[in-house]
């Protein structure tokens, strides 16, 4: 085992230019209920956490990680945020954990991960490992009985856009950039070590229901869809004032057009003039000018995130009726039997 | 106890506390057994969590402490203890220790010299013993406190004495054991795959009992009757409503979650045009 291991490692530091793309992320469970224990006992404050694994060829593994405490904006606390982390490895180093970043999780409330912070977070990270990972949970998702856990990372091309941040119409059009590209979601394993398998077998006999299976089939989810419709308004609404701002911006670029157009015609004119005259003619451009001014193009990036949002409360709500569709039927046949 | 003798006696305080051990924890020790230091026989660690109200302790967390062990003594890293307590509490500061933990079948001569050392830190603490060997062929997982064995005021020894504990694992439950319990999960569930689990689960149930009532009536099976009851009071649960009322509350909902997917639906559609229209808009 050890020497498989082995083996695997050089592989992997000698295939390192090649760098096989990610494929999935395989997390233990022993990470799984610590993410979640983490999670839901702050919920609905948001926290974080740092993931600790290996990277093996395709295959990140996730370890083990633990949690950060919550942050300040304190720079203070902030230093010691970043001892604490240190301390941490160095302590989990010394009972033989992985000491290995791969990436961090965060919390999230209805799914509203997309944001700035989330791909400076993980710039940040690129920067310092080749590869990582984002694992997102939604701990009111988990109410209704669904493991809400999501393995994400930025799209290669987006982060080359996002160092030069580069975010014009242009520039997207050519590498056929749209908002589905900026995150990928890589399919998530989970593994136990035998001897945890073994004792969930003999702890845990095969019960008929557990209570995911209550929770799946309780019937009210009318709050829960308020919120992720009021979320989505909201959304919405940010997303008409995107738009208005690309209004605004194409108006006024029309207008700029239109003076330019009017500018030349005019020293055109006086240039005809001019040679009639036999005079020299004045230069047909004139940088001076506040016409001539570029409108700086406002930034894609905030309307694809909210876009991405967007969608992602339409498939929250395309799932969760899918599911109360289900046991509408079923609590309807149960009433007729 | 008669006045004037002296009595050899087991103090009974603290005997009848139970323990509730999260199963982090429990996954946490397997861990740490499974990245042991070469020829160390066992992992010994600090338990975290909280006395509740009760007297109660809920055991939440678990850290191991790296430990050197010779036939007569016992080395703890006392340091890596205290600098992991502080990382621990800057994280979560109502996690305090509860106790420590240990591997292996039984108690042993060392495990009374780490016990003193955690009953230092705090009173009346938790030892928790996991058998990753599987030494009688099953997940032996125990609790003891310390019972301290007393003649009249004079402390003569401490006895280990076993309690209760509570594994009852709700939130391994809410992930699912599915994936807690095979060694390798491909996929985690979907929101339908789960709920299809779950309809699956529920109709076997209906049919067991089904197949119950039928053979009680049928005269298989002798009847029981606290069984006879759950089923009445389940059956009972249902609530009666009138045919039109219930079609109403469901036609309601039905057409109220068709109003949610349409709307969605509409959104997407929005969001797709938009993003054509985005990126085609360009002035020349």
């Amino acid at each position: 085992m050890a020497n498989s291991m082995a083996r695997s490692f050089l592989q992997v530091a000698a295939t390192e230019e090649v760098a096989p793309p990610l494929r999935v992320v395989q997390i233990e469970g022993l990470v799984v209920l610590k993410i979640i224990k983490h999670c839901k006992e702050f919920s609905p404050a948001l926290v974080t956490g740092q993931l600790l694994g290996l990277d093996v060829g395709s295959v990140l593994e996730v370890t083990n990680c633990f949690p950060f405490p919550i942050r300040d904006e304190d720079e203070e606390i902030e230093a010691e945020g970043a001892n604490y982390q240190l301390e941490m490895m160095r302590c989990l180093r010394e009972v033989n954990v992985d000491n290995n970043t791969v990436g961090w999780y965060q919390s999230t409330l209805f799914g509203s991960f997309q944001t700035v912070e989330l791909i400076e977070t993980f710039m940040n990270y690129q920067e310092n490992i080749r590869r990582c990972v984002c694992i997102i949970y939604d701990p009111s998702r988990s109410n209704q009985g669904v493991l809400a856990l999501k393995a994400l990372k930025l799209s290669d091309s987006f982060m080359e856009l996002y160092r030069n941040n580069n975010f014009t119409g242009e520039k997207l059009r050519e590498k056929n950039l749209s908002w589905v590209d900026i995150f990928e979601e890589i399919p998530i394993k989970v593994s136990n070590s035998a001897l945890i398998s073994a004792f969930m077998t003999e702890l845990e006999p095969d019960t008929p229901v557990a209570q995911c299976d209550y929770e799946r089939l309780q019937l009210s989810t009318q709050p829960y869809l308020e919120r992720n419709m009021e979320f989505l308004i909201e959304c919405m609404d940010d997303l008409s004032m995107e738009q208005q701002k690309f209004q605004f911006y194409y108006r006024n670029l029309s207008r700029q057009q239109s003076q330019q157009q009017a500018w030349l015609q005019k020293r055109r004119a006086e240039n005809m003039a001019r040679k009639a005259a036999g005079e020299e003619p004045l230069p047909e451009e004139d940088p001076s000018n506040p016409v001539f001014k570029p409108i700086p193009e406002p930034s894609r990036l905030d309307s694809f995130l909210i876009t991405n949002q967007v969608s992602n409360y339409c498939n929250q709500i395309n799932g969760v009726a899918g599911q109360s569709f289900s046991r509408l039927y079923l609590m309807k046949a149960l009433h007729e039997s | 106890m008669a006045s004037g003798q002296t009595v050899l006696q087991f103090s009974q305080s603290s005997t009848n506390l139970t323990a509730k051990v999260h199963p982090l924890v429990i996954f946490n020790i397997c861990d740490c057994f499974v990245r042991r230091p070469d020829q160390s026989e066992r992992v010994i660690g600090t338990l975290l969590g909280s006395v509740l109200p009760d007297g109660n302790v809920d055991i939440r967390n678990s850290y191991a402490v790296p430990h050197n062990e010779s036939s007569d003594q016992v080395a703890l890293d006392i340091d890596y203890h205290h600098n992991m307590l502080l990382s621990h509490q800057k994280v979560n500061p109502k996690e305090v220790i509860v106790g420590w933990f240990s591997t292996g079948f039984g108690v042993t001569g060392g495990s009374a010299l780490i016990h003193d050392f955690y009953s230092r830190e705090v009173t009346n603490p938790i030892h928790l013993i996991v058998d990753t060997g599987f030494t009688n062929g099953a997940a032996a997982i125990k609790a003891f406190v310390s019972v301290g064995l007393s003649l009249g005021d004079q402390q003569l020894a401490a006895q280990f004495q076993e309690i209760p504990l509570d594994l009852r694992m709700v939130e391994a439950e809410r992930v699912g054991f599915d994936i807690l319990k095979t060694p390798m999960v491909d996929k985690l569930p979907s929101d339908l795959e789960g709920m299809e689990a779950s309809m699956e689960r529920l109709l076997a149930l209906i049919d067991d009992v089904y197949k119950y009532v039928d053979d009680v009536v049928e005269g298989h099976v002798a009847p029981d009757n606290s069984i006879g009851r759950f089923i009445a009071d389940t059956v009972a649960s249902i609530p009666k409503l009138p045919p039109q009322a219930f079609d109403k509350l469901v036609n309601d909902s039905l057409q109220d979650q068709l109003l949610l997917l349409y709307l969605s639906s509409i959104t997407r559609t929005q969001l797709t045009l938009a993003e054509k229209l985005n990126t085609a808009a360009q002035i020349l």
